[in-house]
């Protein structure tokens, strides 16, 4: 089974260990390889990019590594996408080019 | 744990046995070269800087750190005669730390062929003397290492920086120092770093390093780029994900002090802990601070598969992408990858790392040095710049 990894059980993402496609049912592992949940992913996932671990509602924190690495900028769901397209820094707001450029 | 180093006469403990020929200016770069040619041990190294000493003092205060770090046996000094960075002031600087310190002008001796043929009489004459230097046994605590990251990725912050973050804990707890640099990537975590301060004084310290990096490196109309498409591409999503990631190398132990680097003083590691230096995130300028802050041994981390090396202190590359590992085997120490493989545990990893600092530090070759990399480079930072930010 494809696999996520989450760093801290405070976080409501994982990391995608491996590209992941739409529909995929995957494990998410602890960093001492614990398997953690399963979640099934809503959108493709490439390598390294996060997936949401429960509903983040706009405006909530996105927490990774136990600390806020930004806040959600519309409703995420549980197996989405986390990245620029939903996320937005509290101290350096991502350039608009590059954000439509990702998007 | 302990390992087998080189007794120094101020007591600190080197890893290996250089004898240090530093042209003290570029124009005498190649001389320096000429001299340590040939020569088993000796190790040419310049700053390519100016040769001017005042307002350059980060560059003089460098050069002196890394003749006085433990991994140098001895220093011979090579000046043109016409800079005011002179070969006797940074010479006398290093001998107080008790090592064997000489050096040569290359305008008094008459041009470069008789300097480097009295350079080389005195050079081979250190170089007899360290080869009868014995390694003795030193206690684990006894190690200074310095964490850097480079080439990064989207891995690192799940596998390579935990897991030297692992072996930072561990260095700390043996009763060692361990050095992290950086503070420009501190940006949109400081916080985090800030909360590990061992005092009110150590955290104001913090904040302020960090802010004085971002102000240095966005003076408005010429911004860094602090994020840039490649971290995003991989995945990065934001400037605090970034940032928290990098500084997963410090571990968890709490932060003893900020070390400066600065016109006044380039701040050595003082004693055990974790300490954050003022320095740079360039990486061959970034290790040559670690080196004259006294650290022995750095731990490097890389995704993308930087390949680095330093004149005199060894080099560990971890590598956090397992297919970067096995494209570039042959010039990483460690395979961090396995964590991202789920084949093993960050804690597990970071104790071969720590195990590997051990053997490396017992005289163990690193890939870096088994292929000859010797990176040196020296970082100025103007204190002019400073005054008119309103941060000097």
């Amino acid at each position: 089974m494809k696999k996520a990894i989450v760093m801290n059980p405070k976080d409501n993402v994982a990391t995608a260990l491996d590209d992941l496609k739409a529909g995929d049912k995957i494990t998410v592992v602890s960093s001492a390889q614990e398997v953690v949940k399963e979640v099934t992913v809503t959108k493709p996932i490439p390598f390294g990019h996060k997936l949401a671990l429960n509903e983040i509602s706009k405006g909530a924190e996105v927490i990774k590594y136990g600390e806020i690495i930004g806040r959600a900028s519309q409703d995420i769901s549980l197996g989405d996408h986390v990245h620029v397209h939903n996320v937005d820094s509290a101290r350096i707001p991502m350039p608009k080019a590059v954000r439509e450029q990702e998007v | 744990m302990s390992f087998m180093g080189y007794e120094r006469p101020d007591g600190s403990v080197g890893v290996r046995n250089h004898i240090l020929v530093m042209a003290v200016a570029p124009c005498v770069e190649p001389v320096a070269r000429m001299v340590a040619e040939g020569i088993e041990g000796a190790v040419p190294v310049t700053q390519h800087g100016v040769c001017l000493k005042e307002g350059h003092e980060t560059i003089f205060n460098t050069l002196v750190g890394v003749g006085q770090n433990p991994n140098v046996a001895a220093v011979l000094l090579i000046g043109m005669g016409c800079e005011s960075l002179r070969p006797d002031l940074v010479g006398s600087a290093i001998a107080e730390s008790g090592k064997p310190v000489e050096w040569v002008v290359c305008q008094e001796l008459g041009g470069t062929r008789n300097t480097v043929v009295r350079a080389k009489e005195i050079v081979k004459a250190m170089a007899q003397q360290a080869k009868e230097m014995k390694r003795k046994e030193f206690d684990d605590s006894r190690l200074v290492v310095g964490l850097k990251c480079g080439g990064s990725d989207t891995t690192m912050g799940i596998a390579a920086n935990p897991a030297v973050g692992v072996v930072a804990d561990l260095i700390v707890e043996a009763g060692g120092a361990a050095l992290i640099i950086e503070p420009v990537e501190a940006v949109g975590a400081e916080q985090v770093l800030a909360q590990r301060a061992i005092n009110e004084e150590v955290r104001n310290q913090i904040y302020k390093v960090v802010s004085n990096e971002q102000k240095r490196w966005s003076v408005p109309g010429c911004e860094m780029e602090f994020m840039c498409k490649g971290n995003i591409d991989g995945g990065l999503t934001t400037i605090e994900e970034k940032s928290l990631g990098a500084i997963h190398k410090a571990g968890t132990k709490p932060i003893q002090g900020v070390l400066e680097f600065s016109q006044r003083r380039l701040q050595k590691v003082p004693g055990p802990g974790l300490y954050l230096q003022d320095g740079t995130h360039f990486e061959p300028h970034a290790f040559s601070c670690m080196a004259a802050a006294g650290a022995q041994i750095i731990v490097f981390t890389t995704g993308r598969g930087a390949t680095l090396g330093h004149a005199i202190v060894p080099l560990i590359h971890v590598c956090s992408h397992p297919e970067t590992y096995e494209r570039m085997k042959d010039d990483m120490d460690i395979n961090a990858g396995t964590i991202i493989q789920g084949k093993e545990s960050v804690e597990s990893v970071g104790k071969r790392i720590f195990n590997e600092i051990l053997e490396v530090a017992s005289g163990k070759l690193t890939r870096a040095e088994l292929l000859g990399y010797n990176n040196f480079a020296v970082y100025h930072r103007d204190p002019r710049l400073d005054i008119l930010l309103g941060i000097a």
